[in-house]
């Protein structure tokens, strides 16, 4: 980095994060998806060594109640003054930093508690819920509900296009999941830790065609909390501050007919609003934490964010640079892929992103000073991206 | 092979013309007068100028297959009835995409990136036909 660009982050270290906590994961059938939320909130309240009374901020989504923020905030026992509950599936989180920044910028509100919990596992066991989820084909999904394209069909069809125009293989594919196992083998916590191979991905069953079984997020109960506040108020706080110095997002489609152009994520656009913001370049990230439900959605990210060419993420991954010890230390906790995947991810990626910067993540990279968290969102629908920075 | 299907479309007053000229074997696509482009799905207002000055046409039901996905596990039915299962988006020749099923008579390993395609459709009820796609007949 160079010295103009370090003074420009010094120029945006305004707000922070500073607490991070996840919930009780992977199988939790003795919690429900309340106290899931409350555990998290109390531990990353914890962890940043904050008054609860001080939270005048919430934002969350998911959950299993209608006006869920509403229900949240009474269990709670808040009555914050700010409430978001946008709602864009897995990048929520990601989003959520943005509105947070903006509200905490404007003096809205002074703290703000991200929360996310899930019991989405015991649910299955306990018939709450199927393990598909079926829309509905009513409105603009009575065009695609009715041929019964699972979720993971919908990123099958990414992959596809993808190996059609670029020649990526599912070997390719593999190695990503290859690469985030090994770092998931260093996260005790990590629900999936014994090392596999790019074989193993191979032969696992074909789930849609051509992704398999390994190419897929795992299904875990787990929640998450992050707590952000401004420069003046962190300086007293615990653990140091995590600045958030740059963010975007982008929305691209819904349905999977009107997603234009299948190789290319809608990262690309929210990558660079937030990579301009920040004011760095790919070569700048010490660290990175992109969504991972499937092994493409990791991929076109990738490329999405100018790591490599559109197109290239194929023969950038295979060589397992993803790995915590590899040239791009990525999904260092061990993702969704191996780690834990209660439905809406994002939340996990800030909390691992800001362990990273801390020096506290189990797959410890050498004193990174950039991570980077991309998530996505829905069917490869919306993206966010968050830069973060450390003193 | 019953042809019951529990996730029919719910057809309402903005697609009943597509629903109707599917049930008689026709595809039909919008157009914008406006601004003089086609487009897909159905929309009373036209996604690109928000005009109003809409309208249906028939479309050739021929097009290039864009991408697909082979789906082996689907727990709910009718898909799980149906085995491995194809969904297929394609450009149609008119300049619009849409999804549509592997016409399940025809073999799974005729599926191509780029093939010609073609639509027939498979009724479900009497209001009620989907469409398939299947490799254009020579």
């Amino acid at each position: 980095m160079t010295g103009l660009e370090a003074k420009a982050i010094a120029g945006k270290k305004s707000i922070a994060i500073v607490g991070v906590a996840e919930s009780d994961f992977g199988t939790v059938p003795d919690k429900t998806v309340h106290e899931l939320h409350a555990q998290a909130a109390v531990r990353a309240m914890q962890d940043a060594g904050i008054d609860r009374d001080e939270i005048d901020g919430l934002l969350s989504t998911g959950g299993a109640d209608g006006l869920h923020v509403l229900q949240l905030s009474e269990y709670l026992g808040l009555q914050p003054r700010y409430l978001d509950s946008t709602a864009v599936g897995g990048s929520s989180w990601e989003a959520f930093v943005e509105h947070a920044f903006l509200a905490l910028d404007a003096g809205t509100c002074s703290t703000a508690l991200l929360v996310y919990g899930s019991t989405a596992k015991s649910d299955v066991a306990r018939r709450l819920r199927s393990a598909d989820v079926s829309f509905g084909a009513r409105g603009p999904n009575q065009y695609e509900g009715p041929f019964g394209p699972t979720l993971i069909s919908k990123y099958a069809m990414i992959a596809r296009r993808h190996m059609h125009e670029y020649g990526t293989t599912s070997e390719q594919l593999a190695a990503i999941s290859v690469a985030t196992r090994k770092n998931a083998a260093r996260n005790p916590k990590a629900v999936m830790q014994d090392p596999i191979t790019v074989e193993d991905v191979m032969n696992s069953r074909m789930i849609a065609d051509p992704l398999h079984l390994l190419d897929c997020c795992l299904r875990t109960d787990g929640g998450g909390a992050i707590i952000l506040t401004t420069a003046e108020r962190a300086k007293s706080l615990r653990k140091p501050p995590v600045w958030v110095i740059g963010s975007g997002s982008a929305e691209s489609h819904l349905n999977m007919s009107q997603m234009e152009d299948m190789t290319v994520s809608p990262a690309v656009r929210s990558g660079a609003t937030a990579f301009g913001e920040a004011d760095i370049k790919p070569s700048d990230v010490d660290v990175l934490q992109v969504y991972d439900a499937f092994t493409i959605m990791a991929l076109m990210t990738l490329e999405a964010l100018g790591f490599c060419k559109p197109g290239e993420g194929g023969p950038f991954v295979e060589d397992g640079k993803l790995a915590y010890d590899g040239a791009l230390p990525t999904n260092t906790d061990g993702g969704g892929l191996s780690s834990n995947h209660p439905g809406m991810r994002g939340i996990f990626l800030l909390i691992e992103a800001v362990r990273q910067l801390r020096g506290e993540s189990t797959a410890q990279v050498s004193d990174p000073r950039i991570a980077v968290c991309n998530a996505t969102g829905g069917f490869m629908s919306h993206c966010s991206t968050i830069v973060l920075a450390k003193d | 092979m019953t042809n019951e299907h529990r996730h029919l479309p719910q057809v309402d007053t903005e697609s009943e013309p597509f629903w109707k000229a599917a049930a008689e074997g026709r595809l039909l696509i919008m157009h914008c007068k406006a601004c003089d482009r086609p487009y897909f799905y159905p929309r009373r207002y036209c996604p690109r100028c928000w005009s109003d000055d809409t309208e249906w046409r028939d479309a050739s039901g021929r097009g290039t297959l864009y991408t697909y996905s082979i789906i082996h596990q689907n727990p709910m039915p009718p898909f799980r009835e149906w085995g491995p299962y194809a969904v297929v988006l394609v450009d149609l020749d008119e300049g619009v995409r849409m999804m549509g099923n592997w016409d399940r008579s025809v073999d799974l390993d005729k599926l191509a990136v780029g093939m010609p395609v073609e639509v027939t459709f498979e009724a479900y009820t009497d209001e009620i036909a989907l469409p398939r796609f299947r490799p254009v007949e020579s």
